[in-house]
Order: C-alpha cells, then sequence, then structure tokens
C-alpha cells in the first residue's frame, strides 16, 4: 500500500551533535537503515511525524579494537559484522547470529542499533549479546550514559532509552575465546553454542533462538550465560538458568538447568508458531547443547 | 520534498521525491525502470532487488534520501559487466526464467555472487538467492545457470 | 520427424527479455490520464451490510465511486453458477469480501479514501470449519451448505468389506488451504469508451473467461469488449477465474471515472481476496488381501468452497475421479461433496483437487503397507493398473501401459532398497537426534478438462501466413512461465516445415485470436498444441491445393515458402489456417452416473523423496527428491523438466511450510513474512526423468502441468513415517503439528 508521505518531516544530518538536538526537541523518531520502519510505513503502520535519518552520520559506523573491547557503531551491519575478523574468533555467535538474520540484501542493510532499539523479542542479535555481557552506550544532549545491555528490555516493546536518547554504540567485553570440542568434553575454557529454529532455513523470523555461553573450570561450570528469542516478552536473559548451572559440575546440572529454563520461557501463540512448541523446542535445544558439550561433541545443528 | 542528486546505470540523475519515497517507486515512476519489481514491498521476495554502490539492497526498504550521491544498479544497467550478460545468457540457455517475475531480482543478486565469489559452490549460491523468492522454478535451473556463470559448470541433478 | 524442433530444448523465446528487465507486467504499463483504483473490503466474515459511510477529511468529489447501484449490467461473477456478486450488496458471506471501489488520480490518497470509508455492519453468524457446515446449525448455502455432491460405484463395496478374508483398514486424511503466492500480484488496467466499448489489460490466465465476463457485465456485443493480456508472473490457477472480477472492477471504475483507471492489489489484499486452493478432508476404508491386493475402497472426499460455489464442482470432479488412484481395484465406491462454508472461496490451484485426494490415498496405502507389514513400493506394484483394465470411474486403460517400469525407475534413481536399508540401520543404532526415511507416491493426472468438457470448449486455434512468409500463431492460450510460446512455436515450426524464427506467437487479445480456452488443466500443450498442428497443416494444404507449394510434409525451403505465401495472398485477402477440437474418438462420459472416460489421456508417475527429521525440533529436511514421468513426448525436456521442478518445490511448500491461519474466516497470515514458501536453501536438488512414451517415439503430448503437484506430499508424509515410525496424515505438517504427531506416537 502506498502510504501519505505528505505527513512525514524528515532531516538528514550528517553530524551526530545534530541529531541530538533534534532527538533534545522531543517528538524526534531515528530512521537508521530502514529494514523494520520501511515495512511499517508500507503497511500504513508508521506514525506519521519526525523522523531523524542517521544512515550518514559517520560517527555511528565503525568496528574500533581496543585490549579489552570490541566497540560496534550503531550502524554496524550484519554484513559488517560477519565481515569482521575479530568477531568471527571471539563473538562467533553474534556472526551466526548475523548470518542467519534475513538473507543477503536485509543483512546488507539491517543495523545493529536498529535490531536492538526495535526490541523485537523475536530477533536475532539480541541473544548473542546478552550471552556475550555487551554495554550500550546511549548519547543525548545530556550527555552520554552505559548500560549493561541486560538490564536494557523491561517489557514487550519497552526499553530503558528515553526519546532523546540514540543508541551510539554497542561494546563487547573482550575474554577469552571460545574453546573448541575436546574428546571427552570440554573441563576448562570457554565454549559458545547459538542455535535458531525458523519455520525455513534462510530469511525466517526464529520460532526459538539460543546463544549459551559457559566458562568451565575443571569440568565444573564457573560462569554461565544464557540469552534467548521468541520465548519472551522480550529478549530473555536467563538468569535463573544460569544460576541452575553454575557452581555445579555441569554433567551433573543439565537436568535441573533443562528445568529451571522450562519455567523461565514464558512463550505465546501467535500465527508463527505455538506456546507448547517454543517451550518444548527451547528445552530440547537447550539440553541437546548442554548434553553435547558435557560428553565432549560438536552439537548436531539442527536441520 | 527534496532534490536527490544520484547515479542510475551510469547516468546522473536528479529527482525530486521525498526522502521516504520507496527507492522502488522512483526507479520505477521516475525513472521509468520497471524491470525492477514489486512482489512483497517488505523485503521479503527479493523482486526489486538493486545494487547500491555494489552491495544488494532490496528497493523497497531503501528510502530514497538515503540514496543521495550514490551509484544505483538495476537490471536495466548490470548486463553492461561482461560476467553479468555471461549470467543472463545462462539463465535462458539453462532455463532459470519461467514467468520472469522473480528473474531480474533474481540475476542483481546473483550477479553480486558473480562478481565477488568466481568458483561459489551450489550450497553458496543456494545462500546468497535465499532472499530472492522464485515460486515457479523450484530454484533448480536457476542454481544451475547462476552455477555455470560462475565457470563452476556443475549442476546439482536434474534432467 | 525426429529432425524437427519438437522435442529439443530451443531456448525460452521471450528469454532474453525477461532476464534483462524488458518484459513489461501490467504494473509497468501506464496509460495517459490512467487513474489508480482500491477495493474496500469486508472486515467481517459474514454481516448484514446496512450502509456505507465515507468518512470526513479527504476530498471525496475527486474520487470515482462505485456501488452495487452504479454498475452497468448484473452484479453478478459469470462462473458455473451466479450467486457471487461482483459487489456485496446487502449481505456479507466472507472477509475481504469486495463492497465499494475507489478511483483516484493518486495512489497514496486512493489508499486514504479507502481508509476512510466505513461500513455499517450487523454481524451475522457464520460458518467457519467443515464441521460446522455440515453440522449445518448456521446455513449459509442452500438447504444444507452442500455445493454439489458426486457418488459413483462399481462392484459390491458393502459386500467386501465385510468378508472375513480381508483385512479392513480405515483413515482420515486432511490438507489444507493453500496460497498460489505468484510473485507478481494481480491487477488489470482498463480503459472505458462509450463507442469503442471496454478494453481490459492484465495478469490472467484465461482472456475469454474474462472477455465472457465483461460482456455480461458491460451488455455489449463480443467485438467491444477487448482483453488483453500482459506478461504474466506466474498463475498456478489463482489467475483463473479471478482475473475476471478484478478486471470488472477496474472496468467499472473506468467508466465512472472516464480514466483509464489501474487496479493493482498488494500483496496483503492478494493473499486475503483472491482463491486458495481448497482444504480437503478424506475418510478412506478399505479391504485388502493380507497379500497386499486391495478388494475394495470406500472414499468420502469432501473440499471446502468458501462461500460461492465458483468453480468448486469442477474441483470436486477432478478430485473425485482422482481419489482411487492409478490401482486396480474391483468394488470401488466415491462420494464427493463441495461444502459451503464462509471463507473466502476457494478455487483453482495446480492439480485442481486431485492433489488432495491423492494426498490422501497415498498416505492411505501408506497405513496399509505398515499394517500387513509390507514394503510400501511392493504394495503399490502388487495394485498398479495394466492395460485393458479399468479406472474407478470405469475408463478402460487403452494405452499400452507399464506403470511397473515407472515404478522401478524411480527406485532404482532413488536407490530405494539400498537408502531404505541404510536408513533403517541408522535409525536403530544412532543415539542422535536425526533420523532418516525414504517413501514413495505412484499416481497418474488426467489432463485436458474433465469428461466433456473439452467438447463443449470446442477450442479453436489459428495460424496465419504473413506476406514476409511469417507464421503467426492465434490462439488464447497465455504463456504464464510454463513455457506456451516457446512450446507452440516449436509445433508450428515443424508442422509447416520451416525454421523456428519463422514463427512468431502473439499476445493473446481477443480482438485477435480465436478462443482456444482457457490455459488450465495442463491443456496447453496437449489439446492446443494439437490443434495449431492441424491448423497449420491445414495452411499447408492451402497453399498445396493452390498449387503453390510441393506436396509433402517435410521441411520447406523458407523462400520458397515465402514466394508461395506472396503469391497467394496477391488473389486472397488473407492466409490462416484453422482447426477446432476433436474428441478422440470412441470417448464417452456420463456425467450423471459419474461414470466413463473422464479424460482423453493421463500421465503416470512414481515419485520418491528422502528425508531428514530432527526430533528436537520435529522439522524435516528433503534431501533428495526423484520425480519420473511417462508424459507422452516431451515437446522441450528443459521448459518441461522446469515444469516439474517447480511443481515439486510448490508441493513441497504445501506438505512442509505453507499455512493460511485462518481466524474467524480470515487470512491471518497474508504476508510473505509469515506464509512461508520455500526459498532456495529449503528446496532439495530435484532429480526429473521422463520415461520413454508408452505409444513410442511419436506419441502425442500429454499435459504436464498438474502433475507435479500431486505427489510430492504423500511421498514426503511417508518418508517421515519411515524415519519415525509416527503416522502424520494431515498437511501443511509443519514443525508444531509434527511434534504433536511424534508426541502422540510415543504415548
Ligand atoms: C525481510 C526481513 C527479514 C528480517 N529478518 C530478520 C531476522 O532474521 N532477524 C532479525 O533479528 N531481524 C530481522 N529483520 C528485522 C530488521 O532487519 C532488523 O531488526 C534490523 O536490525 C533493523 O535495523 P535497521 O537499521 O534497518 O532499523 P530501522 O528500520 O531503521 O529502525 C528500527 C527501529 O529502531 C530505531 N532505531 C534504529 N537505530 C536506532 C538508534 N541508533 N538509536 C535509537 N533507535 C534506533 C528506529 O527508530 C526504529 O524504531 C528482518 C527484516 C526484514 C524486512
Ligand atoms: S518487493 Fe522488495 S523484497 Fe519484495
Ligand atoms: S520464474 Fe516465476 S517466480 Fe521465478
Amino acid at each position: 500500500m502506498r502510504a501519505d508521505l505528505s505527513r512525514f518531516e524528515v532531516v538528514r544530518p550528517r553530524a551526530l551533535d545534530e541529531v541530538l538536538v533534534r532527538l533534545g526537541e522531543g517528538g524526534w523518531s531515528v530512521l537508521a537503515g530502514g529494514t523494520d520502519l520501511m515495512v511499517t510505513l508500507g503497511a500504513l503502520a508508521l506514525p506519521p511525524g519526525r523522523y531523524v535519518d542517521v544512515w550518514r552520520v559517520d560517527a555511528l559506523r565503525g568496528i574500533t579494537v581496543t585490549d579489552d573491547a570490541i566497540t560496534m557503531g550503531a550502524l554496524t551491519t550484519y554484513a559488517d559484522v560477519q565481515r569482521h575478523p575479530l568477531l568471527q574468533v571471539e563473538f562467533p555467535m553474534l556472526v551466526e547470529a548475523a548470518r542467519r538474520s534475513g538473507a543477503a540484501a536485509i543483512q546488507n542493510r539491517g543495523t545493529l542499533g536498529g535490531n536492538i532499539a526495535n526490541a523485537s523479542p523475536a530477533a536475532d542479535s539480541p541473544p548473542a549479546l546478552l550471552a556475550y555481557g555487551a554495554v550500550l552506550e546511549l548519547h543525548s544532549r545530556a550527555g552520554t550514559r552505559r548500560l549493561a545491555y541486560a538490564d536494557f528490555h523491561t517489557g514487550y516493546k519497552q526499553t530503558l532509552r528515553r526519546g532523546d536518547e540514540l543508541i551510539a554504540r554497542v561494546i563487547l567485553p573482550r575474554r577469552a575465546a571460545a574453546a573448541a570440542p575436546v574428546a571427552g568434553g570440554v573441563r576448562d575454557g570457554v565454549v559458545d553454542a547459538y542455535r535458531k529454529i525458523g519455520t525455513r532455513k534462510a530469511q525466517a523470523i526464529a520460532k526459538v533462538g539460543l546463544a549459551v555461553r559457559l566458562e568451565l573450570q575443571g569440568g565444573v561450570v564457573a560462569d554461565a550465560a544464557i540469552g534467548a528469542a521468541s520465548v519472551a516478552p522480550v529478549p530473555l536473559f536467563a538468569r535463573t538458568t544460569a544460576a541452575a548451572l553454575r557452581g555445579r559440575p555441569l554433567a551433573d546440572a543439565i537436568e535441573a538447568a533443562v528445568a529451571a529454563f522450562g519455567d523461565e520461557v514464558t512463550p505465546i501463540d501467535d500465527v508463527r508458531s505455538s506456546a507448547r512448541y517454543r517451550r518444548q523446542v527451547a528445552v530440547n535445544v537447550l539440553r541437546d547443547v548442554l548434553a553435547a558439550v558435557s560428553a565432549g561433541r560438536t552439537p548436531v545443528d539442527s536441520l | 520534498m527534496i532534490d536527490i542528486e544520484l547515479v542510475v546505470n551510469g547516468r546522473s540523475q536528479r529527482v525530486h521525491a521525498h526522502p521516504l519515497a520507496r527507492l522502488l517507486d522512483v526507479l520505477r515512476e521516475q525513472l521509468g525502470l520497471c524491470g525492477t519489481k514489486e512482489g512483497c514491498g517488505e523485503g521479503e521476495c527479493g523482486a526489486c532487488s538493486v545494487l547500491i554502490d555494489d552491495v544488494l539492497v532490496n528497493a523497497c526498504l531503501v528510502p530514497v534520501g538515503q540514496c543521495e550521491g550514490s551509484r544505483v544498479d538495476t537490471i536495466e544497467g548490470i548486463g553492461a559487466d561482461p560476467r553479468v550478460a555471461a549470467l543472463q545468457r545462462a539463465f535462458v540457455d539453462v532455463g532459470g526464467a519461467q514467468c520472469g517475475i522473480c528473474t531480474p531480482g533474481m540475476i542483481v543478486a546473483a550477479s553480486a555472487l558473480v562478481r565477488t565469489r568466481p568458483r561459489a559452490t551450489p550450497a553458496e549460491i543456494r545462500t546468497a538467492l535465499a532472499g530472492n523468492l522464485c515460486r515457479c522454478t523450484g530454484y533448480v535451473r536457476i542454481v544451475d545457470a547462476v552455477a555455470q556463470a560462475c565457470g563452476a559448470g556443475e549442476s546439482e541433478g536434474g534432467a | 520427424m525426429q529432425d524437427g524442433f519438437v522435442g529439443r530444448s530451443v531456448p525460452r523465446r521471450e528469454g532474453h527479455d525477461k532476464v534483462t528487465g524488458a518484459t513489461a507486467y501490467v504494473d509497468d504499463l501506464s496509460l495517459p490520464g490512467m487513474w489508480h483504483g482500491v477495493t474496500v473490503r469486508s472486515p467481517v466474515a459474514r454481516a448484514r451490510l446496512l450502509g456505507v459511510e465515507l468518512g470526513e477529511g479527504v476530498p471525496w468529489h475527486e474520487f470515482a465511486i462505485v456501488g452495487p447501484d452504479d454498475l452497468p449490467g448484473p452484479n453478478v461473477v459469470k462462473l458455473i453458477d451466479t450467486d457471487q456478486p461482483l459487489l456485496a450488496a446487502d449481505e456479507i458471506r466472507h472477509c475481504d469480501e469486495p463492497v465499494l471501489l475507489l478511483a483516484h488520480p493518486d495512489r497514496a490518497m486512493a489508499e486514504r479514501g479507502r481508509a476512510a470509508v466505513r461500513l455499517r455492519l450487523e454481524p451475522l453468524p457464520a460458518v467457519t470449519s467443515l464441521d460446522d457446515a455440515l453440522r449445518g446449525d448456521v446455513v449459509v448455502w442452500g438447504r444444507d451448505n452442500v455445493f454439489r455432491e458426486y457418488r459413483t460405484a462399481k462392484g459390491d463395496v458393502d459386500a467386501a468389506l465385510a468378508d472375513p478374508d480381508v483385512v479392513v483398514v480405515e483413515g482420515v486424511y486432511e490438507t489444507g488451504a493453500q496460497e498460489q503466492m505468484y510473485i507478481e500480484p494481480q491487477g488489470m488496467i482498463a480503459q472505458f469508451d462509450a463507442e469503442r466499448g471496454v478494453t481490459v489489460r492484465g495478469s490472467l490466465q484465461c482472456p475469454y473467461y474474462v472477455h465472457a465476463a465483461l460482456v455480461a457485465l458491460f451488455q455489449l456485443p463480443p467485438q467491444q469488449v477487448r482483453v488483453i493480456q500482459t506478461a504474466t508472473g506466474g498463475g498456478f490457477g489463482g489467475k483463473e477465474e479471478y482475473p475476471s472480477v478484478i478486471a470488472a472492477h477496474a472496468a467499472v471504475l473506468a467508466r465512472k471515472a472516464g480514466h483509464p483507471v489501474k487496479l493493482i492489489y498488494d500483496r496483503v489484499e492478494d493473499v486475503r481476496a483472491t482463491t486458495k486452493r481448497h482444504p480437503s478432508r478424506t475418510h478412506h476404508r478399505t479391504a485388502v488381501r493380507r497379500d497386499g491386493t486391495l478388494v475394495a475402497m470406500d472414499i468420502d472426499f469432501i473440499i471446502d468452497g468458501g462461500a460461492y460455489l465458483t468453480l468448486s464442482p469442477v474441483v470436486l470432479s477432478r478430485g473425485a475421479i482422482h481419489s482411487a488412484g492409478p490401482y486396480r481395484c474391483e468394488h470401488v465406491r466415491i462420494r464427493a461433496r463441495a461444502i459451503a462454508t464462509s471463507h473466502p472461496p476457494h478455487g483453482a490451484f495446480r492439480g485442481f483437487g486431485a492433489p488432495q485426494s491423492v494426498f490422501a490415498l497415498e498416505r492411505h496405502l501408506d497405513v496399509i503397507a505398515a499394517r500387513l507389514g509390507l514394503d510400501p513400493a511392493a504394495l503399490r506394484r502388487k495394485n498398479l493398473l495394466q492395460p485393458g483394465e479399468q479406472t474407478a470411474v470405469g475408463q478402460v486403460v487403452r494405452e499400452p501401459i507399464a506403470l511397473d517400469r515407472v515404478l522401478d525407475r524411480a527406485l532404482a534413481l532413488s536407490h530405494w532398497h539400498e537408502r531404505r536399508a541404510a536408513h533403517e540401520a541408522f535409525n536403530r543404532s544412532t543415539d542422535g537426534p536425526l533420523r532418516r526415511g525414504i517413501g514413495v507416491a505412484t499416481f497418474m493426472h488426467g489432463a485436458g478438462f474433465t469428461g466433456a468438457g473439452e467438447v463443449h470448449l470446442a477450442s479453436v486455434a489459428q495460424v496465419q501466413a504473413e506476406r514476409d512468409g511469417t507464421l503467426t500463431v492465434l490462439a488464447a492460450s497465455t504463456e504464464i512461465g510454463q513455457g506456451t510460446n516457446t512450446v507452440f512455436a516449436q509445433i508450428v515450426a515443424d508442422a509447416a516445415g520451416l525454421p523456428l524464427s519463422r514463427v512468431r506467437v502473439g499476445q493473446p487479445d481477443t480482438a485477435v485470436v480465436p478462443d482456444s480456452g482457457p490455459t488450465v488443466a495442463s491443456r496447453t500443450t496437449m489439446v492446443v498444441g494439437t490443434l495449431l498442428r492441424r491448423a497449420t497443416a491445414s495452411l499447408r494444404q492451402t497453399l498445396r491445393d493452390a498449387g503453390l507449394l510441393p506436396a509433402g510434409t517435410g521441411p520447406v525451403d523458407p523462400e520458397v515458402f515465402t514466394q508461395a505465401v506472396a503469391r497467394y495472398l496477391a488473389d486472397h485477402e488473407q492466409l490462416r489456417g484453422e482447426a477446432r477440437y476433436e474428441p478422440p474418438p470412441g470417448i464417452a462420459w456420463d456425467e450423471k452416473a459419474f461414470r466413463g472416460d473422464a479424460y482423453a489421456s493421463y500421465a503416470w508417475a512414481a515419485y520418491v523423496a528422502d528425508v531428514t527429521v530432527d526430533l528436537r525440533t520435529a522439522e524435516v529436511r528433503v534431501d533428495d527428491f526423484v520425480a519420473v514421468q511417462e508424459v507422452g513426448r516431451v515437446v522441450n525436456p528443459v521448459l518441461a523438466a522446469g515444469q516439474i521442478e517447480g511443481g515439486v518445490a510448490q508441493a513441497i511448500g504445501w506438505a512442509l511450510f505453507e499455512q493460511v491461519v485462518y481466524r474467524d474466516g480470515r487470512v491471518a497470515n497474508p504476508q510473505m513474512t509469515n506464509y512461508i514458501i520455500p526459498t532456495a536453501v529449503d528446496t532439495p536438488p530435484i532429480r526429473v526423468e521422463f520415461m520413454p512414451p508408452f505409444l513410442g517415439d511419436d506419441a502425442p503430448s500429454k499435459g504436464i502441468g498438474e502433475l507435479p503437484m500431486d505427489g510430492p506430499a504423500p511421498a514426503i508424509l511417508a518418508a517421515v513415517q519411515h524415519a519415525t515410525g509416527a503416522v502424520p496424515t494431515a498437511i501443511p505438517m509443519l514443525p508444531e503439528q509434527l511434534a504433536q504427531v511424534l508426541q502422540e506416537a510415543q504415548s
């Protein structure tokens, strides 16, 4: 359908400051790669009003590496993520999430900032960002603040971002790189496992998404972080499930963790899937991942 | 409404449009380039695929305001590259086009692959085209055509 | 004619234009002064329409507005019955039924107008399931919600079922609605002129269906209605009957506006409002001997026709005729019903009822095989029809068929026996989440109209010689991707003895081409192709009779031909060959008894699917697919294989991905993001093979367009059954449904 564009005002600044000035005035919304916004516009569901197009703001682009963090500008696209050599090594779940988001054309245009701000519980990058302990940098005329991403989503499509704030950067704290599976099971080191279940194998919105990061010391789970998509009103940071793993030998903790996860997810029925299926699959896939790590198998990826 | 300058298929153009107008509509309605098709208007089908500065995008999701100063290449122009012309011939020879409505988008998407990965495997080709839906072919001959143009010449099967 | 063009994979005629973006589809066209039309639709399934209000804030005086009272003729969509209005007048009978038409010079303003129209509705009870319709508490059509019922029987089914020596196996099988999802949504451009009448251009399969609808609506002489097919981006049956509605809407808007009007559906509107494949439910009760011999079949086949009768009786009849498959069985009883509900009308879709009933039967045979402990391929082989035997409706197979050879070829290509054993060994030994399986379906598909349909159509095709010595094909058959242009050129070139480059195939335009019938039912190559061969022969005969061409049917020197034509045209106004359909001798169909020669010919096939099932997620991946068929002579192997591959992919979608979610009678997933069709990574390599024709190298061609829709779904579900031991009986079988089936099988 054709939207009536005369009711939309757009500015296209190049300077970050100018963006912040507009947002500070109130009543302005952000336009980045447009892969969510333009769909909404086409469905005549985008509220008419004022939009700041940030696509040309260079300060929001680029991936920088320091000793203790990798910092990605909000306009970092899925294609940028996949191409980055260090992300491939240290943050493979994010790279995998990017590879599995939409298809090539969407990956060239969709941004991390947009994916986070859009706050869909089905979004693919959030589970990985949650499992990696990402930090968001929000800018506004009032200043810059940093937030643990795990605290960002507060309810369905509700976040801690104020209307005058822009998501400027996503920061990934660098930790040990994930280890390859070893025979007899990983006893020491970090293991990452990412899963996305969609209705088809490409260009699918997740029915269940899962990012699991485990840090093992002598077969005991020293730390665990689990992010999940499409199983709650928000991208789920599964704290209870992680707690059920922490401090226990992995092999002994699997069933407790799986049970905790079954309680922690609160999926719904919609046109894409059923609550029952989502819960069952989320649980199956988590069990499978944990069992594989514990047995030293590469988990067999789902079809 | 604003004036936007862009280079379409190698020619400088100035268009007068709302910055949120879809690149797709500007191409089709202002520039008369109707080879770029609309199958869904929501980024799912790929019929509207074009290249912006050599990057594959869905023209139905790109606000034209973001194309200022960019190069846009559409199905009408990309055949100037001999590798793409070979791809187009392969589509005809192998039977990669049936009703043809997905074909321009398919070829634009495949051209991005043919240019960057000359020896792509069938699996890579399938992944690269996953954002382009075809309802006629079952993709078999599309994959064969792209494989042929990639110089691989190998087919996955079929008659 | 071994050296001719028929049998060779000459490249698609319009291929170059399609790969360069030069081909113009309806939305690519624009006429001077053209306005844009939109359709206001009902948001509810059933209601009394009390009034229509034009809301505030819209410059209504700039619009052309058409309601039921503004139509130039009867408010009827002319199909089999006249129950369906072009615009709902008093009662709304399904969601998204058209109520009011608007046109405006500006597309966005037209859209604003649509959003500002308010319908005053008084809700009425709707019927949104087959069970509700059959129960009949709410009657939405006729006296009992039954559009049409067919019954046919042979032998003594009850006695055979009661025989103590047989095993009786019962089952119920269901199929869901399916959206055609051609990538080009529907659309039309109409012009109206008080003197010249109506001209409509658009995306359509059957120019003369649209023509008939417009003649009836405008009450004009036929020559004042002109329908031109534009390049059409896929149809699959979806552009068979519905384009008449859009053409009529666009034309009445053009008449009201005094401007040409373009009416293009967007994707959501197209999915919600236009026809889909009929959902079905089939009940099978079968008597079978322990060795697998089929003794009796009792079949009850029901389809959901939606709110109006449209083409449902024809879909029903094809489904019923195919419901007992290519198998020998002495006692058969078939009851078939098309039922009315409050869904938008279901309609033509590749296969036309046969995929539904074939799915049920083939699934049922696997259930029988499992019950008897037989290999599913062996069970089928035992019962396959032989020459001289009869189908369920009493058609004697006169063709020297050897269906076991078709089956054997499919089994050999798929390594059936080795893979079956290997999969069973794998499934027994694995402690992982994956299971593997392989399944087969054997089936036939009758080509052309059912029964006396072709006789009633009495199609005509012509070939015209031009002054430059080229031939122009004049037929109403449309190129919708399946290769009509190319195949026709091959056939005519061979019959004329001329090079391919001397044959032109024009765009179907009712002002120019005769009525060669609709482009449906896999009839184009088989029926119209044959007419063109005869028309060309007759044209040649004319030149011979005039002493301008030597005798013979072989190749002709193009220069000699050109001179012959030039000389002929010096004395005559035009040179045309024409042929009219003649039924093959000895063919008879009794519509009342629902018995006889249902189709002039059948294509025969065996398909094998190899799958992996993930028990964690209940996902199914088709790893390999083999499609073997006998279709008579193949005119163009590449185009034919493309038809099979495309059909297989569409059927994979029907089986595993595509679910039309109706909520309160409305499609709740009308977008490509939530109605999921397979992408390139969801489809396997598809291995297609055509058997040498049973009637030898010069055999006539049979239809192939619909055939590939029949076999894949049952073969895939059979493979899933082999992999998991669970018995899925319904499609679409998305992971959500399979998960449940697997769980039930466990407990
Ligand atoms: C066909 C298709 C397939 C898709 N597949 C997937 C998929 O598989 N997985 C997935 O996760 N998503 C998918 N998406 C959704 C979408 O591509 C992503 O959410 C993308 O990351 C959005 O980024 P964008 O830059 O395009 O956002 P926009 O559309 O530009 O913006 C989205 C929202 O975020 C806000 N916003 C954007 N940037 C900022 C910022 N820096 N600060 C504050 N607010 C901001 C906007 O105001 C808007 O509300 C798909 C979309 C389409 C059309
Ligand atoms: S029209 Fe742009 S992706 Fe379908
Ligand atoms: S050729 Fe028709 S959709 Fe691809």
